[in-house]
């Protein structure tokens, strides 16, 4: 299963935990999935179907425009982080 | 492609774009002339912080030669939402409020009215002109006073987030980020040597040398033509599109040559001025800033207020880091503390970690990006404490980095591992370089060194490629060309056509003759464009190759590419050859690219900077500077080794002098560049650059983007050369010659 890290101030959800494991087979799903397992935590991570505003997913630590699209295997790491552009 | 195998890339041809710029034909957006062109002119606020009662306008509008006047209530009031701005998300009234203050002025320079006229002093005659009713506020200036109980509140709307949820409190602090990794408490009770030390740094600018610009054209047919001075053509369409209510194929931009930008010219501010002007006044309309404009009124970096705090074992091993990020933002919130907070210890493995970030409000303008924003004030902090470590275990301060160093693995406090990185290669080129065991030669002469990381970014980028029958192609792009991207982008399709890189004609071109293409900016543009550019050449490559099989009556499968040479069996045709063949093959080639990529590989860059420190004056002079960054793979290594010399400057500058000057209402003391003072020729010595080359396993050639990270590092390797040179430990920039004095007195004492 992949495991997903809790950003620190979503752990309220998870009873502390920083990282935990649950199905999924796209980061939708997996937010699915996690949905199931820590209510309400969907709700902090997307809005009106997309990822909150400057909040970028990264799938095996690497950030992907797909956002929720974006394909995850059975071992894959998955992070929500900051959106992040540049000058 | 293997590096022994490339043609073109690596090496240095002259920039397309040169002739042009050094005979000064290339056209800025201030030399834009057009029949019936009207001028702008913005009033600005005088106060920090004021809530308007009322503003009379009939003055201004019955001013002779004046054609027309406007305010924000101009604009269409579309409910609020979301927009991106090119550097994120944010509501639609903050964007519109920027550009032209509805009800309250949040900083001196905040623009609120607008004239149109015959001449540009016309209309700022007319603009003194407005009568403006205000109440003048109390304002805030730095983060801390910001955050106090009892501070004055910026935004009544405005409520502390906290990943995505609005607490409950109306606050000066937007957001609040946090990372933990580990045991922090456990990991400082490992630690033999623990550290910590706050830290200020001032408000600095770009300083990019051209002012910001636009002309509109509010079109008969209700299009929207504009011509300016951007880093994103596309983010002034849509922005533009957005705060005038229309739909974004309503507006063309088209992005004339930069003078500079670092991030600053992300933003927009004219843009949708001038064009509501024009659509009032029936002509062109065209704002030039002042130099006083672009200080007061755009976006500068955040000053910061940064506590952190490092243990280590006397082997040398981190056990713990924690830190403690308040950056002000301006008038409005997006402070890059976000990336500030990520970058704060992202050169090294540390495994127990807790970081705090704060954006913060404050009666300042708006910030924006500069060149790895957030990442130059924490490197700032970690890197000079870093310094103060390595000394007291009495460990070299480069052993010291190397023990630590962030590898391929480490986990970041913000949760990913690194993919490949550069950091130790980084470390150990500095480590290397002559200059590190060079004699310092003198008195009051001391040596430091830092090192800095920043992420790049992806996104979306588009191009077009067209076969001429001499042999040539015209390569069609939408990024801005900043350091020379044209060319940059060009090599690499010149590498997979198989052609020298000057039968390549790239061209920038406005929003309706290209693709979507994102800002050039977040390093970017040689990454993302030119994995478009890729893109669109092999597209040509796949049709010139069905060309050749059609010409030898065989399958197109059979048909091989290199180096510009067909072959099938024991046939063979050039690029060239072909391409004159195009009309009696099928007619015209045209390849596509169109990318929003992934495999972006962050980049870190070190420095080693000898210093003198004059006792009896505090002044420092850089004696010796060594930039290293990894670039993944160099296009073009003189661009690359650009970059690195120019983030240095302005990493210097940040560190040694520059500053806004603000007095206790917030009025910025030194908004020109006389007294704002930026490093010249003659306050530098020869930049020295080292390119390392880890290449970037994401991207076809393995480039890392290198136009941000190289400011991070002066800063702190500054501070730690003045330590070695003066005996003091900085902690507030710019350390300029009062503050070096006070340091030394204060020590004295």
């Amino acid at each position: 299963m992949p495991t997903v890290y809790i950003p620190t101030l979503l752990q309220t959800f998870t009873g502390g935990k920083s990282a935990v494991e649950v199905e999924g087979a796209t980061v939708r799903q997996v937010i699915d999935n996690l949905e199931q397992a820590y209510p309400g935590i969907r709700e902090r991570l997307v809005d009106q179907g997309k990822l909150r505003p400057n909040i970028s997913v990264a799938v095996d630590g690497e950030v992907t425009p797909m956002g929720l699209l974006e394909a995850v295997g059975p071992r894959s790491e998955v992070h929500f982080v900051a959106a992040i552009k540049g000058g | 492609m293997k590096t022994q195998e490339y043609s073109v890339i690596g090496t240095r041809p002259i920039r397309h774009d040169g002739a042009d710029k050094v005979t000064g034909r290339a056209l800025y957006g201030a030399d834009f002339q057009m029949a019936g062109l009207l001028h702008g002119y913005i009033l600005r606020s005088p106060h920090a912080h004021a809530r308007i009662r009322r503003i009379d306008t009939s003055k201004a509008a019955a001013f002779p030669g004046v054609r027309a006047v406007m305010t924000a209530d101009d604009f269409p009031q579309a409910p609020d939402r979301l927009v991106d701005l090119g550097e994120g998300d944010t509501p639609l009234s903050y964007a519109r409020g920027n550009v032209l203050a509805k009800g309250k002025v949040l900083y001196k320079g905040h623009a609120f009215a607008a004239v149109a006229a015959t001449s540009v002093h016309i209309a700022e005659e007319a603009a003194g002109l407005i009568e403006v009713d205000y109440e003048v506020l109390p304002c805030a200036l730095t983060a801390p006073e910001a955050m106090q109980e009892g501070a004055p509140i910026l935004h009544e709307d405005l409520k502390t987030k906290e990943f995505g949820e609005q607490t409950g409190r109306v606050s000066n602090v937007a957001e609040h980020f946090r990372h933990v990794m580990g045991d922090i408490e456990a990991g400082f009770a490992q630690a033999d040597v623990i550290v910590e030390r706050e830290f200020n740094t001032a408000t600095v600018h770009q300083g990019y040398i051209e002012p910001h610009n636009a002309t509109a054209l509010w079109n008969n047919d209700g299009r929207i033509l504009v011509w300016c001075s951007t880093q994103g053509a596309f983010v002034v369409r849509d922005v533009t599109a957005c705060l005038l209510d229309v739909p974004v194929s309503r507006v063309r931009v088209t992005p004339m040559e930069i003078g500079g930008g670092f991030g600053g010219k992300i933003p927009v501010y004219l843009e949708p001025v001038a064009a509501l002007l024009s659509k009032k006044t029936g002509k062109p309309v065209k704002i030039v800033m002042s130099r006083k404009d672009v200080f007061e009124a755009t976006g500068p970096t955040p000053g910061s207020y940064i506590k952190v705090k490092i243990g280590a074992r006397k082997d040398g091993r981190i056990t713990a880091a924690q830190a403690y990020l308040a950056y002000e933002a301006g008038a409005y919130p997006g402070a890059m503390v976000a990336p500030g907070a990520m970058c704060v210890f992202a050169a090294y493995d540390i495994p127990n970690v807790v970081i705090d970030g704060f954006d913060v409000v404050v009666n300042k303008p708006s910030t924006a990006a500069y060149r790895a924003p957030g990442a130059t004030n924490a490197a700032f902090a970690t890197e000079t404490v870093v310094d103060e470590i390595a000394e007291k275990l009495g460990m070299d301060p480069l052993d010291f980095r190397l023990k630590n160093a962030a590898k391929e693995g480490t986990r970041r406090a913000d949760g990913p591992k690194y993919r490949r990185i550069g950091c130790v290669e980084v470390i150990e080129a500095m480590k290397k370089h002559p200059h590190y065991s060079a004699p310092l030669g003198g008195p009051n002469r001391g040596r430091g060194v830092a090192v800095g990381f920043w992420f790049n970014v992806g996104l979306p980028s588009s191009c077009t490629i067209s076969v001429n029958a001499d042999g040539t192609v015209n390569l069609v792009e939408g990024s801005t060309d900043i350091g020379g991207t044209r060319t940059s982008i060009a090599m690499q399709a010149a590498e997979v056509l198989g052609i020298p890189a000057e039968d390549v004609r790239p061209t920038v071109v406005d929003t309706d003759s290209v693709g979507f293409t994102a800002v050039t900016g977040g390093s970017r543009t040689t990454f993302a464009t030119g994995w478009a550019a890729y893109e669109a050449a092999q597209d040509i490559v796949r049709q010139l190759k069905e060309r050749a099989a059609k010409l030898w009556e065989t399958d197109a499968a059979s048909v091989t590419m290199e180096r510009g040479i067909f072959r099938a069996g024991d046939k063979s045709i050039t690029f060239q050859e072909l391409a004159a063949k195009l009309d009696q093959t099928g007619g015209p080639v045209v390849g596509r690219g169109a990318v929003n990529p992934r495999g972006v590989g962050g980049s870190f860059s070190g420095n080693i900077v000898d210093v003198e420190v004059d006792p009896e004056t505090g002044k420092v002079t850089i004696l010796r500077f060594t930039a290293v960054q990894d670039a993944g793979k160099a296009i073009h290594p003189s661009y690359v080794e650009g970059q690195m010399q120019g983030g240095s400057v302005q990493g210097i500058g940040w560190a040694l002098n520059e500053e806004y000057w603000m007095n206790g209402s917030g009025t910025m003391m030194n908004s020109s560049l006389l007294d704002y003072r930026m490093p010249t020729a003659l306050d530098l010595p020869m930049i020295d650059t080292v390119i390392v080359e880890v290449p970037n396993p994401g991207h076809p050639f393995g480039v890392r983007g290198v136009g941000e990270a190289n400011i991070i590092p002066p800063p702190a390797a500054i501070a730690n050369a003045i330590y070695h040179a003066a005996g003091v430990r900085m902690n507030r920039l710019p350390m300029n010659p009062p503050a070096i004095m006070e340091a030394i007195w204060s020590q004295r004492d």
